[in-house]
């Protein structure tokens, strides 16, 4: 083949790997696209007639301002955090599990079976330890249906999971209206908590916030430091390989979704008990969903999640505080959250590649010759010299 | 009796079409081996286009002193409905098949993302407008039952087959062409090769990143209209906050219960309808209303667990949905 013909071939940009980058470019990448999602998110403010620099300081202001907005702040960060360590520990294996959602919910109803109706035979320290444990076995259980019908039969998790969320809504509707519903209400709705059920607030904010903390830190020494997060790394690297290595893959893969699940169910216990006081349609309120999104940002690192669900609750507290200033509905809080989630999503692949344009001067370590690689389309003339090129590719 | 049945059938239709519609476009989104779970967003923003669309339509019209027409004014929600899904799909498939991030997250922010635009842009054109947005009745009666001569007046089949809005016509000519486009066209058979083995795909010279892009975006647009008839027939052309909420999960339920197949869909999708409005029909005693909520739900995991412990791939999700191509890791 003529190398012109060739040359045309050669598409305008083409992607490689990186061998490595150093973690300060790879932050710069990552500030560069938070600015630009914040440009994007300013033009809106623009259009809508409003200066971005004065509604952004306000969202800051909103939600750091004061004391009691930090808390404000601080206590929707406490749920996505708590949610998205336990989602890490599926995702480290590549158990897909977006139920977190149903998880809460299912968490929040067990709690709320003993807060309900066992609050007058149980002392203060043993009515709350005992919702806690029923929020965990609870939302562990709901965590282990579908890990079981993986395990056994490799039944799609994302979906599975995905499903009984919804089928846990119901169930809040169905007591709601029904066997659950406060006595005397003609609307549909749970009785309040017993104050004797309510969590002690440290510092303004319920407890859970160092149970978060400490969570935090014990997420990480078992992802690092224990055998059975070692074996949810090898299950996530490679099924066969964990398989190979005598692990029962299928035990790991209920055992984690348990404990991923019972997380879930805390954040429910925690939600019922510490924040709303009661059980209504929105006690898991997205929190499920969005801390998919904070522990995949974070790159399942516990440390990373609190950074970001911090930042999440800062963003939604803002939205809040802008709604009131300036009138901008507060769904601009999804909005502006969608769109920098968008941004942070993409720029991690050029924190992995690199792009390479035609024309530039080709990568040393590809030959130099052409750069006809592996991006180009139809390699049915591919020579035994050009595959070569390829495979070195490939194992850069 | 018969007159409760007809009336219960006919709203289970009603009910169905806009799940019927975003099922479709998902299914031709999975289809190609992208599982997006930006359904409800790409609704969402189906909804608030299509109802600003028609919006200001009208009131550019009427301002200039000429009457709008409903036929335009629907065709303008429909196109601008379109757009807008598409758009959202757009946005997933440049995150996902070019910038190669995953498809779960990035189709969850995009439900995020479209929950707040539809739910932002009605609460700002409502603002706007004084309280709230609302088409004419021109635009409405543009979406109303139609009266087809004769064929309408056939005594119950005329009811039941052809007195329906336009858009739920075109959601069954849709699912009949997709179903055609799957089974027979060379493009559907090479989206299906894709979507099931994307690698086999590449090397037999399909475009693999070609399909995907184009499946996803025409699927999100489709997603789009789905979300317009919960805006403009549904909630009769006024928004409702949150008026989506829920559909977008239910289609993707649906797309599972019907294994992936368009003709399917329609009768899943009167079968979901029905559910939804059967509370208001039938009513058994001891059984609570809620338990209608739930069975599509628990009905889909039952789909889901039978065709896996039957290892029907047939009926199983497309075996590359899910998962991004990179032809360098093949």
């Amino acid at each position: 083949m003529s190398v012109p013909a060739r040359q045309k071939r050669e598409p305008l940009v083409r992607m490689v790997k990186r061998d490595d980058i150093s973690s300060r470019r790879a932050w710069s990448y990552r500030a560069l696209a938070f600015v630009a999602a914040l440009a994007t998110g300013g033009l809106l403010i623009l259009i809508l007639g409003h200066n971005p620099l004065f509604v952004y300081r306000d969202m800051v202001v909103g939600s750091w301002g004061s004391p009691t907005v930090i808390k404000e702040t601080i206590k929707l960060a406490i749920p996505l955090l708590i949610c998205a360590l336990g989602l890490a520990l599926a995702f480290k294996m590549k158990f897909w599990n977006i139920g977190g959602e149903g998880q809460i919910i299912v968490g929040a109803l067990a709690a709320g079976y003993f807060g309900f109706f066992m609050a007058d035979f149980l002392s203060r320290p043993l009515l709350i330890a005992v919702m806690l444990l029923a929020a965990i076995v609870a939302g562990g259980i709901y965590g282990l249906i579908p890990a079981f019908f993986k395990a056994k039969w490799n039944t799609n998790e994302t979906l599975f999971t995905l499903m009984l969320n919804y089928v846990a809504l119901a169930v809040i509707k169905y007591l709601m209206n029904g066997p659950w519903k406060a006595p005397g209400s003609s609307f549909p709705k749970m009785p309040m908590l017993v104050p004797g059920g309510r969590l002690t607030q440290i510092l303004g904010v319920h407890w859970g916030w160092i149970l978060a903390l400490v969570l935090v830190l014990v997420a990480w020494f078992y992802f690092n430091r224990t055998k059975q997060g070692y074996e949810i790394s090898v299950v996530g690297a490679s099924e066969n390989t964990a398989r190979y290595a005598g692990m029962n893959v299928g035990r790991v893969i209920m055992r984690t979704m348990f404990l991923s699940g019972a997380l879930c169910g805390i954040v429910g216990f925690l939600q019922f008990s510490g924040a709303d006081y009661t059980i209504a349609e929105g006690i898991a309120g997205g929190v499920g969903f969005t801390a998919i999104t904070v522990a995949w940002l974070a790159k399942m690192n516990p440390f990373g999640m609190l950074a970001v669900s911090v930042f999440i609750a800062m963003l939604e507290r803002g939205s809040n505080t802008i709604q009131t200033i300036y009138k901008i509905p507060a769904s601009a809080s999804s909005l502006l959250i969608g769109i920098i989630l968008f941004f942070m999503l993409g720029c991690e692949f050029f924190i992995t590649y690199r792009l390479v344009f035609r024309g530039s001067a080709s990568p040393g370590r590809a030959g130099g010759g052409g750069g006809d690689g592996g991006a180009s389309t139809s390699s049915d003339s591919a020579s035994p010299g050009q595959t070569d090129r390829q495979k070195r590719e490939e194992s850069a | 009796m018969i007159d409760i049945v007809t009336a219960l059938l006919m709203a289970a239709v009603l009910a169905g079409t806009p799940l019927l519609l975003g099922a479709l476009g998902e299914i031709l989104t999975e289809k190609s081996g992208n599982l997006n779970l930006g359904v409800e967003g790409m609704m969402f923003m189906g909804a608030i286009t299509g109802l600003i669309g028609s919006y200001c339509y009208e009131q550019a019209l009427t301002a200039a002193g000429i009457v709008p027409n409903g036929v335009i004014s629907a065709l303008v929600a429909l196109t601008v409905s379109f757009l807008a899904g598409a758009f959202g799909a757009l946005i997933y498939a440049f995150l996902t098949i070019t910038l190669r991030a995953n498809q779960n997250v990035t189709g969850l922010i995009l439900t995020i993302f479209g929950t707040g635009f539809g739910n932002f842009f009605g609460e700002y054109f409502g603002l706007a407008a004084g309280g709230y947005v609302a088409v004419s009745s021109v635009t409405k009666a543009a979406f109303s039952p139609l009266h087809i001569p004769l064929l309408s007046e056939i005594p119950i089949l005329g009811k039941l087959l052809f007195q329906y809005n336009w858009m739920v016509y075109f959601a069954i000519a849709l699912a009949l062409g997709m179903f055609w486009f799957f089974r027979v066209s060379r493009f559907g058979l090479n989206l299906r090769a894709v979507g099931e083995d994307p690698a086999a795909a590449d090397a037999a010279g399909i475009n693999v990143s070609r399909y995907r892009y184009l499946a996803t975006v025409i699927g999100g647009g489709i997603c789009g209209i789905g979300g317009m008839y919960m805006s403009m027939v549904t909630t009769s052309g006024v928004w409702v906050h949150g008026c989506v909420t829920g559909y977008g999960w239910l289609a993707v339920a649906l797309v599972i219960f019907a294994t992936w197949s368009p003709l399917r869909g329609i009768l899943v999708a009167i079968i979901f309808g029905g559910l939804m409005i059967m509370r208001m029909y039938v009513s058994i005693p001891g059984l609570p209303a809620q338990i209608y909520d739930m069975v599509p739900y628990v009905a889909t995991i039952l789909v889901l667990i039978i065709t896996s412990v039957r290892q029907s791939k047939e009926h199983a999700m497309p075996a590359g949905c899910g998962l991004n191509y990179f032809r360098e890791e093949r």
